[in-house]
């Protein structure tokens, strides 16, 4: 996919709608379903891993400092990853208040 | 010959790779028949005996989605557990044959024919024949199978036949030589195919924001099958002698009053017409061959000469009219001269439409339009 799919033309889809491309799947943004998205306190983060282990659509990654950091791109603001850290350090906030 | 087993004889030569069965009246002989041929050894064939017609279809859908020419056929409730998958089999492109004996949908329970089973099905997406007798039952599985694979076409296609006026009816047909089927029908060669080699996804799910695109698509390469439908029945009279069109007429050209019928019951009302002419009336007939995409432009060759169409349909939309009435009435709707359009719904169910039925209905639409009835819709014989 070179280009969103709502710029797409009905002219330019292969026959039957076929993905020709394996794999492709990586290239959809499914972190813009979200409302909420994980905010994490560093200073309470004790790197276990419970939110890289839990999370469905494995948005969460390890980053060069060592903490786990949810990849907004793909992650859907379910709040799993929040309900499991056992100390308290992801809370879910509103999208919009940050911008 | 049996037009079922004729039917089965013609799969037969179109060398299908896989064929699903379930059985239900009146389209049984076709696959029994094809069974036959697939145990004796006379068709390399996978032959699926499967738990329910929805799954008949979706066995259609997998086969031909790796490259395989594919087969089956249904009637009526049998159609209906399908009708989700109809729409996914166009959707993907893939070709495949469908035979429709036609049979009444139920309630009441009725095994006997009429289109209602086809009509449920109607915006399916699938290229849809409607033929007249046994020969061109036989005729269309090659035409089917050209047409459908055909990269510029890519579409599954429904052959409708009468049941058991068509597909219990033994009668003459002509078969044709293997070699020449041959050279009409080369092997199926698929433009995409589930192979492990090569992934890709089919079926994928589409977001609000392409899906549009995608109907779109679908529905203009839909329309653009009809220059290749037209040379691929073209191109088999050519091999047969036999020339098959969109719309047919039948002393047509100079008639004041056309009766427009699809399916078996065209071969009936051509017998009314000659009674008819005899009698030195203005008559004529206008058989719909191609049901989808439907023939707009040839329809209105056909007919707008005519003062009044006289519209027979073999199933009911309950609450509206008929379905061939509707379209034939949208058909016509942007011309400012237009003939009158009278409609019955006649021989549902199986209730026999003799020769001077269709006489007894051109008289009454004349009657009905010349006191200024232009919308007439009635069921013909209806009792009480």
């Amino acid at each position: 996919m070179t280009k969103p799919e709502s710029e797409w033309t009905w002219k330019e889809l292969t026959i039957g709608n076929v993905v020709l491309e394996p794999g492709n799947a990586s290239q959809y943004r499914t972190g813009d379903w979200k409302t909420l998205k994980p905010v994490l306190k560093k200073e309470l983060c004790i790197h276990c891993g419970l939110c890289y282990i839990f999370c469905p659509d494995m948005a969460y990654n390890l980053n060069e400092e060592n903490y786990f950091i949810a990849d907004l791109f793909y992650c859907k603001g379910c709040g799993i990853c929040a309900k499991e850290c056992p100390t308290g350090a992801i809370t879910m906030v509103l999208e919009e208040e940050e911008k | 010959m049996e037009v079922s087993i004729a039917a089965a004889e013609a799969v037969k030569q179109a060398n299908v790779d896989v064929i699903s069965a379930y059985p239900i009246t009146p389209q049984t002989h076709i696959v029994e028949h094809l069974s036959e041929i697939v145990a004796n050894g006379e068709l390399d064939a996978e032959f699926f005996c499967v738990e329910s017609e929805h799954s008949a279809l979706s066995v259609c859908v997998g086969a031909a989605a790796t490259g395989a020419r594919t087969f089956t056929c249904t009637s009526s409730q049998g159609l209906a557990l399908m009708s989700e998958i109809t729409y996914i089999a166009s959707g993907l492109r893939l070709p495949m044959l469908m035979i429709i004996s036609n049979r009444t949908l139920s309630a009441p329970l009725s095994i006997w024919n009429d289109h209602s089973d086809t009509m449920s099905i109607r915006d399916c997406g699938w290229i849809q024949f409607f033929v007249e007798n046994g020969q061109e039952v036989y005729d269309h599985v090659f035409v089917s199978y050209r047409l459908g694979e055909d990269r510029q076409v890519l579409f599954p296609v429904i052959v409708n036949m009468d049941g058991f006026i068509l597909s219990h009816v033994i009668e003459p047909i002509e078969l044709i030589e293997q070699e020449k089927i041959d050279r009409f029908l080369p092997p199926y060669e698929p433009l995409h195919q589930l192979h492990p080699d090569h992934p890709i996804t089919m079926g994928a799910f589409a977001l609000p924001s392409i899906f549009a695109e995608a109907k779109k698509a679908q529905e203009e390469a839909l329309l653009s099958s009809m220059p290749k439908i037209i040379e691929t029945w073209k191109a088999f009279g050519d091999m047969t002698g036999r020339y098959y069109h969109p719309v047919e007429t039948y002393k047509a050209e100079d008639a004041d009053t056309l009766l427009i019928t699809m399916g078996s019951c065209s071969e009936t009302a051509s017998v009314a017409v000659d009674k008819m002419r005899e009698e030195g009336r203005s008559v004529g007939l206008v058989k719909l061959r191609l049901w989808r995409p439907f023939p707009f432009d040839d329809l209105k060759k056909a007919t707008l000469h005519a003062k009044q169409l006289v519209v027979i349909d073999r199933a009911i939309s309950v609450g509206a009219c008929g379905p061939v009435a509707s379209e034939v009435k949208a058909a016509l709707y942007g011309k400012d001269q237009r003939p009158a359009i009278y409609n019955f719904v006649a021989g549902i169910s199986g209730r026999d439409v003799t020769p001077s039925d269709f006489v007894k209905m051109v008289d009454k639409a004349e009657i009905e339009i010349e006191e200024g009835n232009k919308e007439g819709y009635e069921i013909y014989g209806v009792r009480g």
